[in-house]
């Protein structure tokens, strides 16, 4: 199940529309990685509200592949968290936020989380 | 008298015993013989049983009157179960009644009350009729004793369910009241919390949260607590899972109104702070929620 | 042999079990297949969205651990009954090289593979009963359950 990439001006847009399987997802980062630098991205959008189920391996997959992005010079922002995923991903004990910089910034006076709904 | 050896494949449910009426024979006509009996003199009979509520100071919540409506009804399911060996018309009514008497304030020990009464001024007529005929009257009582039993059981459960029924829905009713997720701007929630918070409670309050950030698009929670006194470990550990399932959303959520000992459950566990966002008061997180968002409340005359 | 977690109710492993569900595990591709069995299970018996996620996202973790550490096995899934609450009963299975330290391995952050390392202690947290049964060098077998809320 490929991930379909949209580019918006200067922002990568990846809907994920399944469960994807654990080599989707480092298909997902390899495709997005590449393509950072091709389109010339400022920021990446990955919408995975059709995601219901986010495990270790998927939060560590979107952690990384976000300080990849990060590296090649773009943000990344993740929507669409359900209630539900949320809450299994915070039992579960994982939190894509702390070391790498996913803390909520401020830019012209508004809140710019890394997560929105 | 002895019951029915019961078939093991079909060992009932606890609360379903035998059916009376597979009893011998003999047993099913000095039933009979004595239903006719309680029918002919139900008027005295009843009138005698009421009397007897009152002087226990049974069913005080209740007018003379309606006791006596009542003690009507329940006489005639009573003996219509000794007749028939069948409970569900009983059962039936038992719960209709509890229905119609638990919001009177009727208590358990009132309703096993009065119909222990009523078998006892059933079983003193039986004495009365049968006195001159003991063999008689012992095999009468071995009829209706097990049947009589079973009534009072039969009563006694229909109530005591009715009420847990009742005790569950009031407390669904509670714990959706207790949590109300407020919007006060645009983009920011208050969830004002008041009075103990369990675990299951916890759990109600997470969930509508989340789903309240979601539909709501919201950027910042306010969660007062300023009404809790004091939460235990595992609820700690569920305010500051809470918060941090709240960030996957894309909001920023901050606590307020933490007690001195609640302050104290949290430093205690070994709560990052750095992932809790605290103000001293409601009125100081909105401030701070209203300055995440970008608003600025000035006084009209200095807007002006 | 060691065992960790609730003692394991024997009695309970063979009554009460209505229906059985056998997912084999051999590649990534199965642990979508085993977590979407689970979900399918747990929403037929009125399992919360939220305890259906919580579920869902155990068994995945289950069935991966199986994929990356033992390259195959399988998972089953069963309803089981406390009292009058249904329930979800796992059970993740394989012949493995088994677990050399089950108490390590219940240790927060710890994993031998590179991930989170929040793998088993993690999962503990999602369901309501854990169960660990692993011998070195003859596989693993972890059982777990989850009640309706």
């Amino acid at each position: 199940m490929e991930v379909p990439i949209l580019k918006q001006g200067e922002i990568l847009i990846a809907t994920v529309q399944a469960a994807l399987t654990d080599s989707d997802l480092l298909q997902l980062r390899r495709a997005l990685v590449e393509k950072v630098a091709q389109a010339r991205a400022r920021g990446i959008i990955i919408d995975v509200t059709a995601m219901d189920v986010m495990d270790s391996f998927a939060s560590r997959t979107m952690r990384e592949m976000a300080h990849m992005i990060r590296l090649r010079g773009a943000e990344t922002v993740i929507v669409g968290i359900q209630p539900d995923v949320a809450f299994a991903m915070v039992q579960l004990g994982l939190s894509m936020g702390g070391h790498d910089g996913c803390r909520p910034g401020r830019r012209s006076g508004v809140l710019t989380p890394k997560f929105t709904g | 008298m002895a019951q029915r050896p019961m078939p093991l494949d079909r060992a009932p449910a606890t609360h379903q015993l035998a059916p009376i009426r597979s009893q011998t024979e003999p047993t099913a006509e000095l039933l009979h013989e004595l239903v006719a009996h309680l029918r002919q003199h139900r008027t005295q009979l009843r009138e005698e049983w009421a009397q007897n509520i009152t002087e226990a100071r049974l069913l005080t919540a209740m007018t003379k009157d309606e006791i006596f409506a009542e003690a009507t009804s329940v006489y005639d399911n009573y003996v219509e179960a000794l007749a028939t060996g069948t409970f569900e018309a009983l059962q039936t009514y038992s719960r209709n009644l509890s229905e119609r008497i638990i919001p009177r304030g009727v208590e358990t020990n009132e309703v096993v009350g009065i119909v222990l009464l009523l078998r006892d001024v059933l079983a003193r007529s039986l004495f009365a009729k049968y006195r001159a005929d003991f063999a008689k009257l012992d095999r009468i009582l071995d009829a209706y004793e097990p049947a009589a039993n079973r009534i009072a059981n039969t009563v006694a459960v229909g109530f005591v369910q009715e009420r847990e029924r009742v005790i569950r829905q009031q407390q669904e009713a509670i714990r959706e009241l207790s949590t109300p997720v407020l919007q006060v701007r645009e983009r920011l929630l208050i969830l004002p919390i008041i009075g103990a918070i369990d675990p299951q409670r916890a759990r109600q309050l997470t969930e509508q949260l989340l789903w309240g950030i979601r539909t709501n698009r919201a950027k910042v929670v306010v969660i007062d607590i300023t009404g809790v006194a004091a939460i235990d470990v595992s609820v700690a550990n569920h305010l500051v899972q809470t918060v941090e399932a709240s960030r996957l959303l894309g909001a920023t959520v901050i606590v307020t109104g933490l007690s001195p000992e609640i302050a104290q459950t949290l430093v205690n566990i070994g709560v990052d702070l750095g992932k809790m966002n605290t103000v001293g008061d409601l009125q100081g997180g909105i401030e701070q929620a209203e300055r995440l968002l970008g608003y600025k409340v000035v006084p009209l005359v200095e807007a002006n | 042999m060691i065992l960790v977690g609730n003692a394991v109710v024997e009695r309970n492993l063979a009554a009460g079990v209505e229906s059985e569900i056998h997912v084999p595990i051999a590649s990534d591709q199965d642990v979508v297949v085993a977590r979407h069995k689970g979900r399918a299970l747990a929403t037929e018996l009125g399992f919360s969205g939220r305890d259906t996620t919580l579920l869902a996202t155990a068994i995945s973790e289950l069935a991966r651990n199986i994929v990356s550490y033992a390259g195959r096995g399988e998972i089953v899934l069963r309803t089981t009954h406390n009292s009058d609450r249904p329930g979800v009963m796992v059970v993740a299975r394989d012949k493995g090289p088994g677990i050399a330290s089950i108490e390590q391995a219940l240790r927060e952050g710890y994993s031998t593979s590179g991930s989170l390392g929040l793998g088993l202690p993690g999962v503990r947290r999602l369901v309501d009963e854990f169960e660990i049964v692993s011998e070195f060098g003859e596989g693993t077998t972890v059982t777990v359950r989850k009640w309706k809320g």
